[in-house]
């Protein structure tokens, strides 16, 4: 009996060593990367390697603002990123509601449509898809790269899913009690999706804020570029000066973890439904 | 009698056509959108690629020369045997990592949301500032962390990384890994929660332990969700391009040989070299490779199923 209980102790000692031992692989490029932005670049890489700082440099946080237009470059792939971001959870959920809770004509030729494109790497088409947004005068535009988000098949095969999970009982007895089918989506199946919701909230946020390639073919003005393009740039251009390029790397990524921070409690719940069930 | 009959068809027909047009008008939005600029580029990329068009000129048909051609570039050789080096080490790593990850977060300890976060993290973050730590950590000089350790902790000698084509290929997985285990970590947790408890009990009531238990009630129990990730996980390998990029691509990020992958060589022909029947024809083999892998796997799920 004693063992027994003296092997269970062990056992979750070493699990603890394990998770600690896969946190810090996680965490330490990160906390490399603060401590890297807070130092002279003749500091970053001196050995031994040095946490904190003597003397912290804090004016890299600031010069970084003038060495490129870095405020520019945020002001664009937030715009963009909001866009993008609402146009996708408007359009894809509409859409999904009507795969998920009506019968009509034609139904299951269009879902297929959408799903075989799913297996379609966007790699596959992006050639042809920039010829045809240049023919319509798209190329070098912000509009081009909002097209080429908003629309996705993923978005109208995960709410899909979900809705598929809400009983169709409560549409019917809505349907009873008079109520339109926009009226249904809006004031009974939204509220209801939230997990689902912020999964695609959180997917289409980190995709479209973090998107490199996109940007990379389409945006070819600097002032039309977007952080992930500009950052890149800049170390191309200063790829000597350690200490400003973490600086901007640190804050390029503050967006992407607050958004994931605030939403991310209903995200296993919204991944579970999206992507397993199927 | 049959006048009723029939103004009651038509009655009900006019309701299904309402009904039919309730839909579309909530299909619309996003199917317009995805038609025109994702089904159509599609379509257009399978007639591009037994084409010869720079752009600005007209399009000539030349059958299938785009592919005999590419077949006998050494680059294209090069790119397609880059990327199945990469799938072949990435998939299987990233899947038992994040099966195992999996695992131990789905156990009742403290912490446990705490570190489900933070494996996801790297995921999360924007690619080009972790490539960014990633150079500086892996870099060549013996001052990174990496060849730091590799001389004070396991006493070999420190390597080149990416800026040697011999090791540029373990650098870009050792990323990939890193940068993509939470992800499937994620669904995996999913999948484990899925399994009834009721399993497990029966299975202690039986005598069995952990490492029983684990091969006869998760591993087969995971068996769709470890069908999923595989699938998932191999299309990704093979769309790979912005790591190989950042970590492999010079100031002006052009990549050598020794790094180059498909989609670097589809980018590099149509945007920089304009040879867009070439670039289309890539892209071909590209989506037939990943139309094979899914199939192939949908093939033995079904086996499996059977069994």
């Amino acid at each position: 009996m004693r063992s027994k209980k003296n092997n269970k102790v062990i056992g979750s000692v070493i699990v603890y060593i394990i998770l600690i031992f896969l946190a810090l692989m996680m965490l330490v490029p990160f906390a490399w990367m603060i401590s890297a932005s807070l130092k002279f670049n003749k500091d970053v890489f001196v050995i031994p390697f040095e946490w904190i700082s003597k003397e912290p440099r804090w004016k890299n946080y600031i010069d970084i603002w003038t060495k490129i237009p870095l405020a520019k470059f945020t002001l664009n792939t937030v715009k963009l990123t909001l866009i993008v971001t609402g146009l996708q959870l408007l359009t894809s959920s509409f859409a999904a509601y009507a795969f998920a809770k009506l019968q009509f004509k034609g139904k299951n030729v269009l879902f297929l449509a959408y799903v075989s494109t799913i297996a379609v790497p966007w790699q596959v088409y992006m050639v042809p898809q920039f010829m045809f947004m240049r023919k319509l005068g798209l190329a070098d535009t912000h509009l081009a790269i909002i097209i080429l988000q908003a629309f996705s098949a993923f978005g109208v095969f995960l709410m899909r899913q979900f809705y598929e999970g809400i009983p169709d009982s409560l549409c019917e007895a809505a349907r009873i009690d008079g109520m339109s089918e926009y009226k249904i989506y809006s004031t009974i199946m939204l509220p209801l999706s939230k997990p689902a919701l912020s999964t695609l909230i959180i997917f289409t946020f980190v995709n479209t804020w973090n998107d490199f390639l996109g940007p990379l073919i389409y945006l070819t003005t600097e002032s039309k570029k977007t952080l992930q393009i500009g950052l890149k740039m800049f170390i191309s251009q200063y790829s000597a000066e350690y200490g400003l390029i973490m600086a901007a790397s640190v804050l390029s990524l503050i967006p992407v973890f607050v958004v994931f921070l605030s939403l991310q409690k209903y995200f296993v719940a919204g991944i579970t439904t999206g992507s397993v069930k199927g | 009698m049959a006048e009723e009959v029939y103004a009651l068809d038509k009655n009900m027909k006019r309701r299904q056509q309402k009904r039919n047009l309730v839909a579309y008008s909530f299909i619309a939005p996003n199917f317009l959108g995805f038609a025109i600029f994702t089904l159509g580029p599609i379509i257009l990329a399978l007639i591009m690629s037994f084409m010869e068009w720079d752009g600005s000129n007209t399009m000539k048909f030349i059958g299938l020369q785009n592919f005999t051609e590419i077949f006998s570039d050494d680059r294209f050789l090069a790119s397609l045997k880059n990327t199945i080096i990469y799938s072949i080490f990435t998939v299987p790593f990233t899947l038992v990592i994040a099966l195992a990850l999996a695992i131990l977060l789905n156990q009742k300890i403290k912490g446990r949301n705490f570190f489900r976060t933070v494996a996801f993290f790297p995921y999360v973050a924007s690619l080009v500032a972790v490539a960014a730590v990633w150079n500086m950590l892996f870099t060549p000089a013996k001052g990174g962390i990496m060849n730091q350790l590799l001389m004070n902790v396991f006493h070999v000698q420190p390597l080149k990384w990416a800026a040697a084509s011999n090791t540029v290929m373990l650098t870009i997985i050792l990323f990939s890994v890193w940068k993509n285990m939470g992800y499937y970590m994620v669904i995996y947790l999913a999948g484990l929660q899925g399994i009834s408890e009721d399993l497990y009990e029966a299975a202690a009531l039986d005598g069995a332990n952990s490492w029983r238990k684990f091969i006869h009630i998760t591993v087969p129990q995971l068996k769709p969700t470890t069908f999923f990730v595989t699938i998932m996980l191999t299309i990704n390998c093979f769309k790979v391009y912005d790591i190989v990029y950042m970590l492999a691509g010079g100031s002006n990020g052009v990549v050598n040989k020794s790094a180059m992958v498909l989609v670097y060589y589809i980018y590099e022909e149509a945007f920089r070299n304009w040879k867009l029947g070439r670039a289309s024809a890539s892209a071909l083999v590209l989506f037939a490779i990943v139309l094979t892998i899914t199939i192939v796997q949908f093939r033995g799920e079904k086996n499996y199923a059977n069994d």
